[in-house]
């Protein structure tokens, strides 16, 4: 049946399926390029890539000097260590918000309950340029520049993942709320022992978005950050840019690059599948 | 009775924390910097100003920073939209078609949405740079070709403009790959065996059922596609460095910025009034495009 159905040729459908896979693995080629390209000139010595008129595709002396470098020449490892602090706490505080708000707006009957819950969504409209300015200024007068507060406090409220747990929530079947009430478990008790881990994925997909935006995000701790021990990775890499081991030291300035990529692709590998899914259910990026 | 008190609060009790740091985070902020874009002449210092007026606006519409950051963002939007739309249907459909290596390929491809674009940009400047030692990678295929290098991060605006956009696209891929390929995968398989049965050819088969099967999802990616190409800033810095007035490569979010923070900033009144210009810009272009899409679906 399958055999009469196809019409071409046999040998057509193979030149054409070659095509497929040339085609495909050339957009490869140019997403993983540049990854290749900054492991390779971050191994080759300082003096060797300056001699190379024509960059070589491979080291002839590999080097681990640049990542010593890295992070004894500039502050890596404190844009390290800040941009793991801002994640963790980021990521946990918005979770707790925006479980709770999600249970009070799914399970949970108040006045004014819908009214609310149509602001929420009116706000995911609004493009974070438009707050930044107040945001910034905000800041400022309460002295917390330069402070983990500062740069923490105005990322942990997000609309758009209490809406994808509310959603969520909303499909937990009511007998199971109205089992647990009448053996008299509350409210609370409810959320954590039956409702949180029936909607796990959910959460662990909103957690990874997060902590995607967390580690790459950029404008807001550049605004409010400008003494480099509360730099976050992004903000470091530009200073390293601009003056770090000076404009031509390209082979170190690539150490800290992969040093900075290396958390995030580590966590893409081991979790693929799940990023993917993840992103794929909600997720829109910057 | 109580009890039905004790209820109301507990609900708003949950949402609590979510009502504070909105109101303090978004809800005030959006208040105030329709205040701040009327104030004329605000002093950030001693926090003062003359009185209210469009004047912002009119500053704003003529400095030249401005016009260069609103042509610079325009180009931006309908360069890489498009072809970063088209290219990703492309792949996706030649990534519905196989299956072996399909899924290497799809991890691929996502790798740019899980890296940092400010430090990958760094790659791409020194790809592209001309320095005094080497013409950069780039430059030296070309010059392979027979052509004449250039200097991509320093040179000419055509040249910056190019790498501006081949970055941005390159960054925006994996999510419409992703999205698209998710959508493919949806499509009944029913659909496809009663057309080839029909012996439907390929193009009309793509043209009558694929299509119109993946439709809305094409349109979110125009949309957000639109959304985030008029937000461009981070990409930018991350080529060119953080004085993109002086590279003439700025945005309009990076003109908010630096009138914000930076060597040019303290002009609160001056962003403000911008970043109400972008969010006009953008709401406009959205309704447009979401009115475009209902009517193509209704057709």
């Amino acid at each position: 049946m399958e055999e009469k159905i196809k019409k071409k040729p046999y040998v057509k459908k193979a030149l054409s399926n070659a095509g497929t896979y040339i085609f495909l693995s050339v957009w490869a080629i140019i997403v993983l390029f540049p990854f290749y390209w900054m492991l390779l000139t971050s191994i080759k010595s300082y003096s060797s890539y300056n001699l190379e008129y024509v960059p070589k595709f491979y080291a002839t002396n590999p080097t681990f000097q640049n990542y010593l470098d890295a992070f004894t020449s500039v502050n890596l490892a404190r844009y390290f260590l800040n941009t793991f602090v801002f994640t963790v706490v980021t990521t946990a505080i918005m979770l707790i918000i925006t479980v709770l708000s999600a249970f009070a707006f799914a399970w949970l009957n108040f006045k004014g309950k819908n009214v609310t819950f149509a602001l929420f969504l009116a706000l995911m409209m609004i493009p974070t340029e438009l707050v930044v300015i107040t945001n910034y200024v905000t800041i400022t007068n309460w002295g917390m520049r330069n402070t983990y507060a500062g740069l923490i406090l105005p990322s942990v409220a997000s609309v758009f993942y209490i809406y994808l747990l509310k959603e969520n929530f909303e499909q937990v079947p009511k007998e199971i709320y109205k089992a647990a009430k009448v053996d008299g478990t509350s409210d609370f008790k409810f959320l954590l022992k039956v409702l949180i881990p029936m909607c796990k994925p959910t959460i662990v997909t909103i957690l990874i978005l997060k902590v995607i935006e967390c580690w790459n995000s950029y404008v807001w701790p550049r605004l409010v950050t400008d003494n480099s021990e509360y730099f976050l990775v992004s903000n470091g890499i530009q200073e390293i840019r601009e003056n770090g081991f000076g404009r031509e030291n390209i082979p170190a300035m690539m150490a800290a690059v992969v040093v900075i990529s290396v958390p995030l692709i580590v966590l893409f590998l081991a979790f693929h599948k799940k990023i993917m899914e993840g992103v794929s259910r909600g997720g829109t990026k910057g | 009775m109580k009890k039905l008190k004790l209820k109301q609060l507990k609900g708003w009790l949950y949402l609590l924390p979510a009502l504070l740091f909105l109101g303090f985070f978004m809800v005030y902020p959006l208040a105030d910097v329709l205040v701040y874009s009327a104030e004329e002449g605000y002093n950030f210092a001693s926090q003062s100003f003359f009185g209210y007026g469009l004047y912002n606006f009119k500053y704003v519409l003529r400095d030249p920073f401005f016009l260069q950051a609103l042509k610079n963002t325009f180009i931006i939007v309908i360069i890489t939209v498009p072809i970063s739309t088209g290219l990703a249907l492309l792949i996706s459909l030649k990534l519905h078609s196989i299956k072996p290596l399909k899924e290497a390929f799809q991890t691929i491809y996502f790798l740019p949405y899980v890296t940092n674009t400010l430090a990958v940009g760094l790659v791409f400047m020194i790809l592209f740079k001309k320095t005094a030692y080497s013409d950069g990678l780039i430059n030296l295929l070309i010059k392979a070709f027979g052509g004449s290098a250039v200097d991509f991060i320093d040179g000419p605006y055509w040249a910056k403009l190019f790498v501006m956009c081949f970055y941005t696209i390159w960054v925006v891929m994996p999510f419409k790959i992703l999205i698209l390929t998710s959508a493919l995968a949806g499509v009944n398989e029913d659909y496809y065996k009663a057309a080839r049965i029909d012996g439907t050819r390929k193009f009309r088969i793509f043209y009558k059922i694929t299509l119109p099967m993946i439709s809305p999802m094409i349109f979110y990616l125009i949309i957000t596609g639109f959304i985030g190409a008029f937000k461009a800033y981070s990409d930018e810095v991350a080529i060119f460095g953080t004085n993109l007035n002086a590279a003439g490569m700025n945005t309009i979010v990076g003109y908010v910025y630096d009138m914000l923070y930076g060597n040019s900033g303290g002009y609160p009144s001056y962003a403000s009034a911008a970043s109400l210009i972008l969010f006009a810009i953008v709401f406009t272009i959205t309704v447009i495009n979401l009115l475009i899409s209902k009517g193509n679906a209704r057709a």
